[in-house]
């Protein structure tokens, strides 16, 4: 041991076979070798597997079908109610009403409300104004959104400081309050039609998405106009709005289609809770949303009868949940394939 | 190819004005300064040149030498805010400096063109290789889809890809990056330019393909009688490629000739250092790589007197202080920036003033040369 310490030259491998050599420890080197080379593999396996498992996630795999089988049957709930096996709207079931059955039960799978009308019509003939607000005001995001934050993005300078502060006053503003703020002003009165009111409510949902979709656009143009094919673009003459809409708009759009896709479960949400404050879509018998079947009967929990909410609360729960999965696969596709080029 | 003496660093004029009447481009006193939080870049401090059509010129230095900066800058691509880009470039008689991009667009792509760097980035990952040809073509020639579907075709075939029609139809990352350079050539040439700029076309090419790049760049040249201005930090791509040199240092041109002049009588250290430093195939295997010492001046703040001075194993107190102007040579069209010239008496005699006293009047230390280096 000595020995080993007082040359100093050695470095410390030598020195603790030497010290092990001397002291006949136990752990022969080779063995202290296959240790750590165990160790590396078992190091390295864990890396693979991780990378496989994350590799799956970016696949669809069952959950990301389930969400499209969801979000397609949303969408021919949206378009096409009548090829559902339902009973009409406004079509009441006195003998279910009579039997104090309000839940699930022959003939009323989502069970009925207190009225006796069937909970499934209800659901089905809802998503079409759910849907309509939703979608329409994330795309009014989308197109306003998306167009300021690609002229910031792109042009940066005055523009990108003018915009952004834009934007970030309007995320300042408690987004409920500000679409509450907009329909209560806009389509309040009595005699508003039906249509205006749900444009109003369209309207509301989008301008309050506008500065989310604006930034996200804003700070991937920023990324992508850097890109020397822009430049390249730029030197074989080609003009300004064709380089913003033909060479950066298409690289940046996976990032924004994400982002609507989780938009369009927030509008949902939103539109939900506008109509819990009374000034979402209109209720009426012929007139249902997801949102506003929740807020008229929400008064049947009092009465012990939850099948009311529990249906459309269902409905918006596993479109959001699909919305958000889905949006989760289209990032990860993203980034996987920026990683690659 | 002939070069001025900058009115900035230079005492006195040495080499006479020179009219260049119907030159196809001709660059004079070009300064290109950027306005950074730590002060003023001065990338390109005084550049002159001027270049005909089927001439090439190679521009070499190393980086951060200011010479992708000054490509940019003649074509007018840098961006417009905390640039400030004075002297004149001229351009067939029609001045750019000072056009805003509307302007400019009527040179761009038809007229001056540019070759990027790096293949990976300067072609669209989400635009297929024929569009993107075709997009120009469509645009400035106002072809017809047909036509311009065969134009790209046959761009794509004069640029050496095997099976075009397949190509045109791929996305770029399902090619290797000597396609896509490939590519990215039969797009800048897509609209006929009579002026192409390539910029290190070649650094982010494997060696393999570096010298085909380079041969298709040279021959595309001489067919269509264009005018070339090559890029590059290596001696060695521009050495049998083009007419002229231009070297640049610190964001001057420090010693231009025409090639076979340049390699045959060095004047400027700065050049001889860069010579050396390329390795030779006969060396002994673990022979020390010649190098030079230090690093690039800082553009902020360059040092007083010549900007390689404190690099340089020939440095004298003169060098120091004051900053060489463009001299000229005795053979026709080389200027070199430099007091004590490789070759010459005083030369000579600097260097063996600086071998004698161990170091440079910069205080480099200087490394007694081994036969095979000198």
């Amino acid at each position: 041991m000595a020995e080993a310490d007082t040359d100093s030259t050695r470095d410390a491998g030598d020195a603790i076979h030497d010290r092990d050599l001397i002291a006949g420890a136990p752990v022969s080197p080779t063995e202290l070798d296959v240790v750590v080379a165990e160790a590396v593999d078992a190091v390295i396996v864990v890396d693979t597997e991780a990378e496989i498992e994350r590799a799956a996630t970016k696949r669809l795999g069952i959950m990301g079908w389930l969400a499209i089988g969801w979000m397609a049957l949303v969408a021919l709930m949206t378009i096409a109610p009548g090829l559902f096996p339902i009973p009409s709207l406004d079509e009441r079931s006195i003998e279910a009403l009579r039997s104090g059955n309000f839940g699930p039960q022959s003939g009323h799978p989502l069970g009925i409300d207190g009225s006796g009308y069937d909970m499934a019509a209800k659901v089905v003939n809802g998503a079409r104004a759910s849907m309509i607000v939703s979608v329409g005001a994330v795309t009014f995001g989308l197109v306003v959104g998306g167009f300021l934050g690609l002229i910031a993005g792109y042009f940066r300078g005055r523009i990108d400081t003018v915009l952004t502060a834009g934007f970030n006053v309007m995320l300042a503003f408690p987004q409920l309050i500000l679409a509450l703020t907009l329909v209560t002003v806009f389509a309040n009165q009595q005699g508003v039609s039906y249509g205006r009111r749900v444009g109003v409510v369209t309207f509301a949902i989008g301008i309050v998405s506008v500065p989310i979709l604006g930034r996200i656009t804003r700070a991937n143009t920023l990324a992508w106009a850097q890109r020397e094919f822009v430049l390249a673009a730029k030197v074989i003459g080609t003009k300004t709005s064709r380089i913003m809409f033909r060479e950066v708009l298409p690289n940046v759009l996976p990032a924004m289609f994400s982002i609507v896709l989780l938009g369009v479960g927030v509008a949902i949400v939103v539109e939900g809770g506008l109509a819990l404050l009374g000034v979402g879509v209109p209720p009426g018998i012929d007139s249902p949303s997801w949102g506003n079947l929740i807020a008229s009967l929400r008064s049947q929990l009092f009465f012990g009868r939850p099948w009311g909410v529990f249906a459309p609360s269902m409905a918006v729960f596993l479109t959001v949940l699909s919305l958000n999965y889905l949006g989760d696969v289209v990032r990860a596709r993203f980034d996987v394939r920026e990683s690659v080029l | 190819m002939s070069t001025r003496p900058g009115k900035g660093g230079g005492r006195r004029r040495v080499a006479p004005l020179q009219e260049h009447t119907g030159c196809l481009l001709e660059v004079v006193e070009i300064k290109t300064h950027f306005k950074t939080p730590a002060g003023v870049v001065r990338a390109v401090d005084g550049v002159s040149l001027t270049l005909d059509r089927g001439r090439t010129l190679g521009i070499v230095g190393e980086s951060g030498s200011g010479k992708s900066v000054l490509s940019r800058s003649i074509m007018g691509l840098l961006p417009a805010h905390n640039v400030i880009r004075e002297g004149s470039v001229k351009f067939e008689g029609n001045e750019l400096v000072g056009l805003g991009s509307n302007d400019m667009r009527r040179f761009w792509g038809v007229e001056l063109s540019m070759v990027f760097q790096d293949p990976m980035t300067s072609l669209n990952p989400v635009m297929r290789v024929g569009n993107q040809i075709t997009e120009s073509l469509r645009y400035h020639l106002g072809m017809e889809k047909d036509e311009a579907n065969a134009t790209a075709l046959n761009l794509l075939r004069s640029v050496g890809i095997p099976e075009p029609q397949q190509r045109m139809r791929q996305y770029p990352h399902e090619l290797s990056g000597g396609m896509r350079q490939r590519v990215v050539i039969a797009i800048a040439l897509a609209c006929g330019p009579k002026l192409l700029f390539a910029d290190e076309p070649t650094t982010a090419l494997d060696v393999t393909v570096q010298a085909r790049i380079l041969d298709l760049l040279q021959r595309q040249q001489r067919e269509r009688h264009m005018a070339m201005v090559l890029v590059t930090h290596d001696l060695g791509v521009v050495a049998g490629r083009t007419h002229d040199i231009a070297v640049m240092y610190a964001g001057k041109i420090v010693e231009t000739a025409p090639t076979a002049t340049l390699f045959r009588n060095v004047k400027m250290p700065y050049t001889e250092a860069l010579l050396q430093s390329i390795p030779k195939l006969d060396y002994h295997s673990h022979t020390r790589l010649t190098v030079i010492p230090g690093r690039p001046p800082n553009l902020i703040h360059p040092p007083k007197g010549c900007k390689f001075s404190p690099r340089c194993a020939y440095a004298q107190e003169r060098c120091l202080e004051e900053d060489p102007p463009l001299f000229e040579a005795d053979t026709p069209g080389h200027h070199y920036r430099c007091f004590f010239p490789v070759g010459t008496p005083e030369g000579v005699e600097a260097f063996s003033r600086n071998q004698e006293r161990g170091e440079t009047a910069a205080g480099t230390p200087v490394v007694v040369r081994t036969a095979e280096a000198v």
